[in-house]
């Protein structure tokens, strides 16, 4: 077992049990912050594929920048706990059965994609760490239409909250 | 043994990480003496002066007092929240110091060739954003475990001015990234050798181009790590601590370190991005300077000797006298042909870096505290435009050639 075999395993198990604390906890701000650990570890796998840049981008627009203001949010509505009703009976006759029918067809397909077969970017393949320079050629040179596109998209978007926080006034 | 040599990079990794960690302990310690005896200073008193000579042994003092005081949770405190709060802002605050290259020298511990570095990652500087944009987390959650009003309020406002104030911190020290062409610590630092070409007397570092890009990027890590004038999510009058008015005891210690800690990492950044890192101001055919370190540390030996010999009475001199042969010892070490080359680099990087820390506890001495809403004023519509304004500015600086160039 190397190295980074065991630490692909580890972070796994925390982003799936973080995942599961997200749901599970009775508390908006427990919630909050399994959400936040599923986002690190995620980084961590990325960090492993070889994608450093995501991985610190991950951390610094999900994990520092989107998480802290869901956080702040529930801070100053200072939200209770969550009241919990008792599980709906299609949830538990017809969902559990369909979310693992759902399990079993993502294996069955990872286990015949090139997913499974092919190695990854990370340690051990011939193909190391993506420079930052390469992503943003590509970002602005190939990618540039659906960059910007995307851009004006969320210039929009804050516009639109803009104008919606000031219609009181 | 075996698995020492199978796994060599780790180990030493480790020893590095077990070195440097006691280091920037003790320095965290001894800062907080810095800074009392300074601001002491400033306003005409002594400072700490009974524990240890000239209260050397105070920051030892506190640390045992800290340890033994009682350890209150508050009823009503959401109990894991408000233990994790304290780890996170302490841990995170040590994580980015790995991240900070000290000098070029290479070592070697157990036989490995090793750099002044813990961490040489391509994204060095993005990492460092990545974990101060975590920081907040330990200030947000202890005002919110807490389950009082105070530390509630303090804790919103202090996560708000972090928030606030990364966008600018972060924009102000693209233009450096641009003018660099990279994010790896160790090559901005090698990109800011030499000097200009028509001033020759001025070496190259980026403060001089990125002048406003610098101020930006003080101003805010200042308001970022919520020190004086921007301390206002521990204003007394108002709030009596801030997010940690309901800790006692260690976990106090560990936010205080924690303070210190940022103030330590931003003033590393500010070392590495604007003015040139390890390397020395003057040219490199003065040899006669790679003997400042030794000088400089055998000249305080000197003063301590004549401290302990004139001034101290009692216990204190005899702790001076202590002193005094360990700095000359230091300084003798410095003169070692296997010694000399290494110091070189730490010595100007921690000079720069200390001087940083000089004005932040200068700043402190000095400055009144802003009203809540200058503060956020002062962010979002001054140091946010002007480091906007900067980045196009350096990024038409560095296009411009390259068009007239090309047509």
């Amino acid at each position: 077992m190397s190295l980074p075999f065991i630490l692909f395993f580890v972070f796994a198990f925390v982003s799936i049990a973080g995942a599961l604390l997200l749901i599970l906890a009775r508390e908006p701000i427990h919630s909050a912050l399994a959400l936040i650990l599923v986002m690190m570890s995620l980084a961590v796998l990325y960090l492993m594929l070889g994608a450093e840049f995501i991985a610190a981008v991950q951390i610094i627009v999900y994990a520092g920048a989107i998480m802290v203001l869901f956080v702040f949010v529930i801070m100053l509505l200072n939200a209770g706990s969550e009241e919990r009703t008792d599980f709906s009976k299609i949830a538990k006759y017809a969902g559990l059965p369909l979310g693992i029918f759902l399990l079993l067809e993502l294996a069955h397909w990872m286990a015949h994609s090139l997913i499974g077969t092919t190695p990854a970017n990370g340690a051990g393949s011939a193909n190391v760490m993506v420079s930052t320079r390469e992503l943003s050629l590509q970002l602005f040179q190939k990618y540039l239409f659906p960059f910007e596109a995307t851009s004006i998209l969320i210039l929009i978007a804050i516009l639109g909250a803009l104008v919606l926080a000031k219609r009181d006034e | 043994m075996e698995f020492v040599t199978e796994h060599a990079v780790l180990v030493v990794s480790l020893v590095k990480i077990v070195i440097l960690l006691f280091l920037t302990l003790t320095t965290l310690a001894y800062l907080t003496w810095f800074e009392r005896k300074v601001v002491a200073h400033i306003q005409s008193r002594w400072g700490p002066y009974y524990v240890g000579a000239h209260g050397l042994l105070q920051p030892l003092a506190d640390g045992v007092k800290f340890l033994f005081k009682e350890d209150v949770t508050p009823p009503g405190a959401d109990r894991l929240l408000y233990i994790l709060a304290p780890f996170l802002a302490l841990s995170l605050a040590l994580t980015t110091i790995a991240l900070i290259p000290f000098g070029p020298a290479t070592i070697t511990i157990l036989g490995q060739p090793t750099q002044l570095i813990v961490a040489n990652l391509n994204i060095g500087l993005m990492f460092v954003f990545a974990i101060t944009s975590i920081g907040v987390y330990g200030v947000a959650l202890a005002g919110w475990s807490s389950n009082s009003k105070y530390p509630l309020l303090g804790g919103l406002r202090s996560s708000a001015q972090m928030i606030s104030y990364e966008v600018a911190l972060t924009l102000s020290v693209v233009g450096v990234v641009l003018l660099a062409g990279t994010l790896n610590f160790n090559e901005m630092i090698a990109d800011q050798s030499g000097y200009f070409r028509y001033l020759p007397f001025i070496p190259r570092w980026h403060v001089f181009p990125q002048c406003i890009g610098f101020l930006c990027y003080f101003t805010s890590a200042v308001a970022e790590t919520n020190r004086v004038p921007f301390d206002l999510p521990e204003a007394e009058t108002e709030l009596v601590a801030g997010f940690h008015t309901e800790y006692s005891s260690f976990k106090f210690a560990m936010f205080f370190m924690a303070e210190y800690a940022n103030m330590l990492t931003v003033s590393f950044l500010a070392t590495i991005l604007f003015l040139g890192g390890w390397l020395s101001p003057f040219p490199e055919s003065w040899t006669f300077l790679q003997y400042l370190p030794a000088v400089a540390l055998l000249g305080l030996g000197v003063y301590l000797a004549y401290d302990a010999a004139v001034v101290a009475r009692g216990i204190a001199r005899i702790q001076l006298i202590v002193i005094t042969f360990g700095v000359l010892i230091l300084g003798a070490l410095c003169l070692l042909p296997a010694v000399m080359p290494v110091i070189q680099g730490p010595f100007w990087f921690l000079l720069k870096v200390g001087g940083l820390i000089f004005f932040y506890v200068w700043t402190r001495g000095t400055l009144p505290r802003f009203r809540y809403d200058q503060l956020m004023s002062f962010g979002w519509k001054l140091l946010l435009p002007v480091s906007l304004a900067n980045l196009v500015g350096t990024a038409l600086w560095i296009v411009f050639p390259m068009l007239v160039k090309h047509g």
